[in-house]
């Protein structure tokens, strides 16, 4: 490992990376990889996942070309430097804001969408050019494999590597030195990654995650209802069978539309999946128990109304929902990273507000309301990584949304140019010329300096005018 | 003090600008400050901001507008305060420490507006039709530390951004300038609404107990070590922290260059700015062995000029702050390898705290002199045969907060801009950049961590929420399972942002 950063930090000392024609030439290959090699990944992904392809390609493969194309388009807009104003105290002299590449960047990256995690935040790092180091997550290895084998292939092996390795892979990783260390993953683990950051005072950015709930107000339209049900199920079960960080964690809805809303899942359920071939297992079997001990308890198991059967062999657990669990069990205080949807019911829709202003911030907020008044509300009183209103999930797919998290969710924000911004430095650059010099400037300061630097400040330019001229004291 | 005059704003407060309603700041009285007054502190702050009294425009402007009234009407408090911490010079307190504070509130009076409104952002075909707008939002209750070389500028601009941003603010001056802080504690509580912005004095075990609590962001300014310590902390309650640090900010000098105004800008960069105690006050610098002797001619010359025969006796130098920083820089003159480099100055007066400006020629890289931050008057000029020598030394050197280069030519201006890393960099003058808001003010690598100044404050202070509005019309199937082969092309065309995959979808194709 020593032998391989060490030859990523001398590659990118020699500035190779800095350059726009480096840059595109490697997103193009990226591009490449994600072409030739979408069966691969599809292969990877149902190995480690079961995800089908179709997920595979819309959550992953289809994402990644996207933001790829869309940096291409913009890199070279987002590397020119950035004119701003002067004072006029400071007259004659200009002034830009230059990006530059922080240095070698090391992106750790989840299990639950292992490419896309992976190469969306390498997109940014490259943009910005930086030398990069990934190390894929060890819970989804053949996704692990598959980049290890194709990112050399393709991109410049001296400066974009990938390490792959379990914890110790990872602490050792920490120990040394980052211009810049980007986190996808849990919180416990998001605190020893900055408080390793610390030692080398390494900006760091944290994805985290958190418990994302989804509103269900009354909708008149039985239409909008339907679709309402089905984009809630795109926003948990289809979405990595529930292990996604922005995926509905829970519901909240008013008690006497329970029931009705809890019908409607259940038919459509049934709907999209006729047998379960399309859901992603779960990861593996530490997280098929987590997720099991979840629903053990009695007080929490009385309150399931549909679904709960497991399969530890398959790692497969059915779509489960859940009525008014109790508030202080795991499945109520923890993130589920799972296919349980509990369904929370309170008087008023308002009471939603405060019941997810007493709670850590999420990553997401989901509401499906047409009442204005209540979208205010939820705008200004709460807040969260994301807020969206009558949908799940897309505000992932748009480039010109920042996409990252708040308080526990996390801090920093990527997809498209604020990728480009968190890998950068922004560098201010003031020029100036030899002309113009201001006396008054320079110790000695003689009385009559101080009264010549007000007017400056207060840009009254005519008293200035007036003391240069000599004739105001 | 406004006697009596009340400014009734919003429904549940008042700014009061008589003597009632004062809780100082937080300080010793009944008891030290410890981790349970830390608790109730943030607790109390949490409960403010949670009321949602900061979030208003006139909550924000009012407070906004009552620093700048005590900026105005305390403005003899603030320069005697700083006297005494740093015999600064009137000037210097005025023009880096008042001007500068002034100037970044009405700045952010007059942007607050336009800063605080949500941005539209166009959306994509993929998720047509919806909108989407990026809306500023504090994010809570925020720690301000502050350094004690500028201790009213780098304790009031970081609040007037947290503030600016909807923010409840803690702010803890450094206690190595105790007239300022005592300043502070005593007088903003009476122009600021203080159920959310509060000030405590402490220092070691006050700052330790208010890290150990959860803080929706912390700014710190000040050293590396204790940069790190302050990271460490924000780690546990994965808090996000704004870093201003150091480092050794290099002036390359040209031949080309115009000598006298060269001399002049650096000497006020270095001497003129609290007598090198700034963080981007030039630290030591570099130029060819052939233009070594005049640059050095030239600094001495303005250096007569701006503190005549007796630099300890004259009155436009500050002193050195205190013992241990005294000790600190005497020390680096001491060492035997250094003492003999001096050229121009050396003298100093313990009992004043006052170190005479020093210029020191081909001091060896290897001393501590060559590897720490200066902070004091103390000015090495290292030389070179090849102007590019003075080029890798700086690479060679930890990133600094500033970088500066003197020179008329413009292929060597731009070859220090495109390869040399530093927060900011500043052509033929030193500081200047500090005071443009546009300009963002912060480190890279070792010398920090985020950006301040105009937006930039704002900025480092808010959360950019992203907020998308659908509605149930273009409702794509193709998005759920059962995925047939049909569903998976749109899909496609969909991602790829194809206007057919899009109709097709629109009208619900295909039907399950």
């Amino acid at each position: 490992m020593e032998g391989e950063l060490k030859e990523v930090r001398e590659a990118y000392e020699s500035g190779k990376t800095r350059s726009l024609s480096w840059r595109l030439s490697q997103l193009k290959a990226l591009l490449r990889l994600l072409y030739d090699k979408e069966d691969d990944i599809f292969k990877a992904l149902e190995q480690d996942l079961g995800k089908h392809r179709a997920e595979a390609y819309r959550d992953e493969v289809g994402l990644l070309i996207k933001s790829v194309n869309y940096a291409i388009g913009n890199l070279r807009k987002w590397m020119t430097p950035n004119k701003v104003s002067v004072p006029l105290v400071a007259f004659p002299s200009r002034a830009d804001i230059v990006p530059e590449p922080l240095g070698v960047v090391l992106i750790f990256s989840s299990w639950n969408f292992p490419i896309g995690l992976s190469l969306e935040p390498l997109i940014g790092a490259i943009s910005a050019g930086n030398a990069i180091i990934i190390k894929p997550s060890e819970l989804a290895p053949e996704s692990a494999e598959f980049l290890a084998r194709s990112v050399s292939k393709y991109l410049d092996d001296k400066l974009v590597k990938v390490i792959t390795g379990g914890p110790d892979a990872g602490q050792k990783l920490l120990d040394h030195k980052w211009d810049k260390i980007f986190f996808t993953g849990s919180p416990r683990v998001g605190r020893i990654v900055m408080a390793a950051a610390a030692k080398h005072l390494t900006p760091v950015s944290l994805e985290l995650g958190g418990k994302c709930p989804a509103i269900i107000d009354s909708l008149t339209n039985a239409r909008d209802r339907k679709i309402a049900v089905r984009r809630i199920i795109g926003g948990k079960w289809v979405a990595c069978s529930g292990q996604a960080c922005i995926g509905v964690d829970y519901i909240l809805v008013e008690e006497k539309f329970a029931p009705i809303l809890i019908d409607m899942l259940k038919a459509t359920i049934e709907k999209f999946y006729p047998a379960f071939d399309t859901l992603s297992k779960i990861i593996n079997k530490h997280h098929f128990q987590r997720l099991a001990s979840l629903i053990k308890d009695p007080s929490v198991a009385d309150t399931i109304v549909h679904g709960g059967s497991m399969d530890s062999d398959k790692l497969f657990i059915e779509p489960t929902i859940l009525l008014d669990p109790p508030l202080d069990a795991e499945i109520m205080t923890e993130e589920i990273f799972g296919p349980l949807l509990p369904v929370i019911t309170v008087k008023k829709i308002e009471d939603s507000i405060d019941f997810i202003r007493t709670r850590p911030k999420p990553l997401a907020i989901y509401a499906f309301t047409q009442d204005e008044k209540l979208k205010n509300r939820l705008v200004s009183e709460t807040s969260s990584g994301s807020l969206t209103f009558n949908d799940t999930m897309l505000q992932f797919a748009i480039d010109t949304l920042p996409f990252g998290g708040v308080g526990a969710s996390g801090f920093g924000q990527y997809h498209g140019k604020f990728s480009f911004d968190m890998f950068s430095h922004k560098k201010s650059v003031m020029r100036r010329s030899f002309l113009l010099e201001y006396s008054f400037r320079y110790p000695p300061w003689d009385g009559w300096k101080l009264p010549f630097m007000r007017s400056v400040f207060h840009f009254d330019y005519v008293s200035l005018l007036l003391r240069l001229l000599g004739l105001k004291r | 003090m406004k006697e009596g005059s009340e400014t009734k704003l919003g429904e549940d407060y008042k700014v009061r600008g008589g003597s009632a309603h004062i809780d100082g700041g937080e300080k010793m009285e009944g008891g030290a400050f410890d981790g349970a007054r830390a608790a109730e502190l943030t607790a109390e702050l949490r409960r403010s901001f949670d009321s949602g009294r900061t979030r208003s425009y006139e909550w924000r402007a009012a407070q906004l507008k009552g620093i700048a009234r005590m900026i105005e009407e305390k403005e003899a408090d603030i320069m005697a305060a700083l006297h005494d911490d740093l015999a600064k010079p009137q000037m210097e307190s005025f023009l880096h420490e008042i001007s500068l504070a002034k100037a970044s509130c009405t700045f952010a009076l007059k942007e607050l507006k336009r800063w605080m409104k949500p941005e539209k952002v166009p959306a994509s075909i993929t998720t047509f039709p919806s909108s989407a707008v990026i809306l500023p939002e504090p994010l809570g209750i925020a720690l301000i530390i502050s350094a004690w070389n500028y201790p009213f500028l780098l304790s009031i601009d970081p609040v007037i951004g947290a503030i600016a941003a909807g923010n409840a603010v803690a702010l803890k001056p450094s206690e190595v300038s105790p007239a300022t802080s005592s300043l502070f504690a005593k007088v903003l509580p009476t122009y600021v609404d203080n159920s959310c912005i509060k000030v405590v004095e402490g220092s070691i075990s006050e700052t330790t107990v208010l890290l150990e609590q959860k803080w929706d962001k912390i700014f710190y300014t000040g050293s590396k070590n204790v940069g790190r310590i302050v990271m460490v902390a924000a780690a546990k309650h994965l808090t996000p922290v704004t870093l201003e640090l150091g480092g050794k900010s290099p002036v390359i000098v040209d031949s080309n260059v115009n000598i006298k105004v060269t001399a002049k800008r650096i000497a006020v960069g270095k001497w003129g700015s609290n007598n090198g105690q700034a963080c981007i006050a030039p630290d030591y610098i570099l130029t060819t062995k052939a233009f070594a002797k005049t640059l050095v001619d030239a600094l001495k010359i303005t250096l007569d000029k701006f503190y005549g025969k007796d630099p300890l006796e004259s009155a436009d130098l500050s002193r050195v702050v205190n013992d241990k920083h005294f000790s600190r820089l005497t020390n680096l003159l001491n060492d035997q390898n250094v003492s003999g480099t001096i050229i121009y100055g050396g003298q100093w007066d313990e009992k004043r705290l006052k170190i005479a400006p020093t210029l020191l020629l081909d001091v060896p890289h290897d001393t501590m002199m060559m590897d720490e931050e200066i902070f004091g008057p103390l000015l090495p000029i290292i030389t070179f045969e090849k102007i590019e020598q003075c080029f890798d030394f700086i690479q060679s050197k930890e990133k600094p907060l500033a970088a500066y280069l003197f020179t008329k030519d413009k292929k060597l201006e731009e070859k220090f801009v495109q390869t040399v890393s530093a927060g900011g960099i500043l052509i033929n003058d030193t500081g200047l950049h500090f005071a443009n808001p546009h300009l963002p003010f912060g480190g890279v690598g070792e010398s920090g961590i985020g950006a301040y100044h105009g937006k930039f404050s704002f900025d480092t202070f808010s959360h950019k929420k992203a907020v998308l509005s659908r509605s149930f019309a273009g409702e794509a199937s193709a998005r759920y399972p059962p995925y047939t082969q049909q569903k998976q092309k749109i899909l496609r065309g969909l991602i790829n942002g194809s206007f057919i995959a899009l109709l097709l979808a629109l009208i619900g194709w295909p039907r399950d």
